[in-house]
């Protein structure tokens, strides 16, 4: 019964617009996203929310990226069997970007979708921004979340292909 | 309700190597397959790439060099295990076929891994982004008149001190990363875009340059070896039966040293140049346009640069390999709206309007997934010319690339394009970028600037329909 009324909302409510907030290039290639507070968001969201979530997002990115000694031995292993280990094993930023759909999921449960906001995992974007998609509630109360979509069981949003 | 084949772990998306005496069947399982039979994104992907294995594998559309470098290192291992090690491992040791075969086995793991894999193309802008960027392009440069190109488009971005100028591709409608670069051959943005190689049949980039670099320096070694006991097996038969009956005895040797002669030369001189790349944390094309050298002024240097040699060298080699970011083998899912920017490649050419007109009924146009994006724009042009002519659509598109040219540079001097009256944002024949073989026989319409009228003006209903989308898959 919950989805159900869940779903009459979700329905109800139309997508005005979306903000992309973009890359953060000034360390370098590393992955990163800009912490500036977009305009659009300023009367759906408080800004203290919308920082932690990026940083949150920032640190992740930078933990999966990290060159230190596990990584390294992950490396010196992989290329030790001619990188057929890739064939078993999970890499350590895959685990990681399963965190962070995991976080981002989360994140649209509880503090987005209640608000009218939506975000899309970056993955699917190619790793370029971080869409949030900004809906108008036709009814007054808020609807909750799709959080499978912005999971990264693929194909949840666009991302590739096009031809 | 997700589809079997993009669910489950990131692997799924990543490449998985084939082995070369083994290969998993490409068939999809029965259950995996809609009514509709939908359609994998690889084959709607807008890049000229070929894909195998039902889109596990990955290479760039001209292979036959590959195939080259392929037989040239089978039949000389193969001439080498077959003829010259019987001899040598009784003469001297049979540590040397073992090493060879080792040697050979790492050759061809990170040859197919180089060749195979996805060297980190950038999937291209979703309509919403490039719309986005678009607007904000035309509020930083104040609204142009249309008709004329402006001044190319970058950005400037400061790292670890020094500038760096990110460009805007037009074919991928993003700008590009700092050292990503578009490839002409593959019409693709590559992060980390080091060269497009012919004997790879590739391009060589972020995700599988490590792979390359293994690849030419063990062929350093195996050539090395193989040439070295060539010649000491020439040698030692001679001392029994001279030199000319020795060359009788064996004459695959004298093939085999040859080949190795000439390879090595190269092979080696190839290693020793990407060894000081690695260790300078360059890429060929920044070598290449001494993007970094001293000569262009005493305060330029390279802001990648971890500062010494080893963290360089492992950070390229061992450092984190970062996933696929065009997820070849997920599946389209049908409410989700196509892709802006075609490239020009070659099926541009077939398109027809009149068939894009018929195939494109509005109703059609959201719910059908082998839609390509050739097709889609049309019916928003012919349905939506209200909005049309809203739009400041100043900019026509230029061809992605130069040819022949892993081009970072020159989206500038490109013809100049005319635009249609009347809010519909056509592209005239433009000079399209000849891929080797192909005529530039002139006229691929892009479709780009009609992909942006459509995505804007029915983004509600669309939108609506993805959002209905979304709320299935909670559903389930």
């Amino acid at each position: 019964p919950q989805v159900h009324s869940l779903q009459e909302l979700r329905r109800s409510a139309s997508l005005a617009t979306k903000v992309f907030v973009q890359r953060d290039y000034s360390d370098g290639t590393t992955c990163q996203f800009q912490t500036k507070f977009p305009p659009e968001l300023e009367s759906r969201i408080e800004r203290q929310l919308f920082e932690e979530t990026v940083k949150t997002l920032n640190g992740f990115y930078a933990e999966a990226e990290k060159i230190g000694g596990s990584s390294y031995l992950e490396g010196c292993l992989a290329c030790a069997t001619a990188y057929f280990i890739f064939l078993c094993m999970e890499t350590h930023y895959e685990k990681v970007l399963k965190k962070i759909s995991k976080y981002i999921q989360d994140q649209n449960e509880k503090i987005y979708a209640p608000r009218g906001l939506l975000l899309t995992d970056p993955l699917e974007r190619g790793m370029r921004v971080i869409e949030i998609s900004i809906y108008e509630d036709r009814c007054s109360s808020g609807s909750s979340s799709s959080g499978s979509s912005s999971s990264s069981s693929g194909g949840g949003g666009g991302g590739a292909g096009g031809r | 309700m997700t589809p079997g084949g993009g669910s489950g772990p990131m692997k799924d998306c990543e490449y998985s190597q084939i082995s070369t005496h083994s290969s998993s069947s490409p068939m999809e399982s029965p259950h995996k397959k809609k009514k509709s039979v939908p359609k994998r994104k690889w084959e709607v992907f807008p890049g000229r790439n070929k894909f195998f294995c039902n889109g596990r594998i990955m290479m760039a559309r001209q292979t036959g060099v590959f195939y080259l470098t392929l037989v040239l290192i089978l039949v000389t291992s193969g001439l080498f295990f077959a003829f010259d090690c019987p001899y040598l491992s009784e003469k001297i040791t049979p540590a040397i076929p073992a090493i060879g075969g080792i040697l050979f086995f790492f050759v061809m793991g990170t040859l197919l891994r180089t060749s195979f894999s996805d060297p980190g193309v950038l999937p291209r802008a979703t309509p919403d982004e490039a719309a986005d960027l678009e607007r904000q392009i035309d509020i930083a440069n104040g609204s142009s008149s249309g008709g004329y190109r402006p001044p190319p488009r970058t950005k400037e971005v400061i790292i670890n001190g020094q500038t760096v100028k990110l460009k805007y591709c037009f074919t991928c409608k993003i700008f590009r990363p700092p050292r990503a670069s578009h490839c002409s051959l593959c019409d693709n943005c590559v992060e980390r875009f080091d060269h497009h190689c012919p004997w790879v049949g590739n391009c060589v980039g972020k995700r599988n340059y490590r792979f390359f670099y293994m690849f030419i320096l063990s062929l350093s070694f195996l050539t090395v070896f193989i040439f070295a006991f060539v010649i000491t097996h020439v040698i030692l038969r001679s001392q029994q039966t001279g030199f000319l009956n020795a060359l009788k005895d064996s004459p695959a040797s004298v093939l085999e040293a040859v080949v190795c002669f000439f390879s090595v030369w190269s092979i080696v001189g190839l290693s020793g140049f990407h060894t000081y790349l690695i260790s300078s944390n360059q890429t060929t094309n920044e070598d290449i346009k001494g993007s970094w050298s001293n000569k262009r002024g005493k305060e330029n240097y390279n802001p990648y640069s971890y500062g010494n040699i080893f963290t360089n060298c492992c950070a390229a080699l061992c450092g984190p390999l970062s996933p696929s970011l065009i997820d070849r083998r997920g599946f389209i899912q049908p409410d989700t709206p196509q892709l802006a920017g075609p490239s020009n490649g070659i099926t541009m050419y077939g398109a027809t309007q009149s068939q894009s007109n018929m195939a494109a009924a509005t109703p059609l146009l959201q719910s059908e997934p082998s839609i390509t994006s050739e097709e889609l724009p049309l019916p928003g042009k012919t349905s939506l010319s209200g909005p049309c002519a809203t739009l400041t659509l100043g900019q026509p598109t230029p061809p992605s690339s130069m040819p022949n040219l892993t081009s970072d540079s020159g989206l500038t001097d490109i013809i100049p394009l005319k635009e249609e009256h009347e809010g519909h944002q056509f592209l005239t024949p433009e000079e399209a970028p000849s891929p080797p073989g192909m005529l530039p026989s002139g006229s691929p319409i892009t479709h780009s600037h009609t992909m942006h009228v459509l995505s804007l003006a029915s983004q509600d209903s669309l939108h609506e329909d993805s959002v209905r989308g979304l709320v299935k898959l909670s559903s389930v």
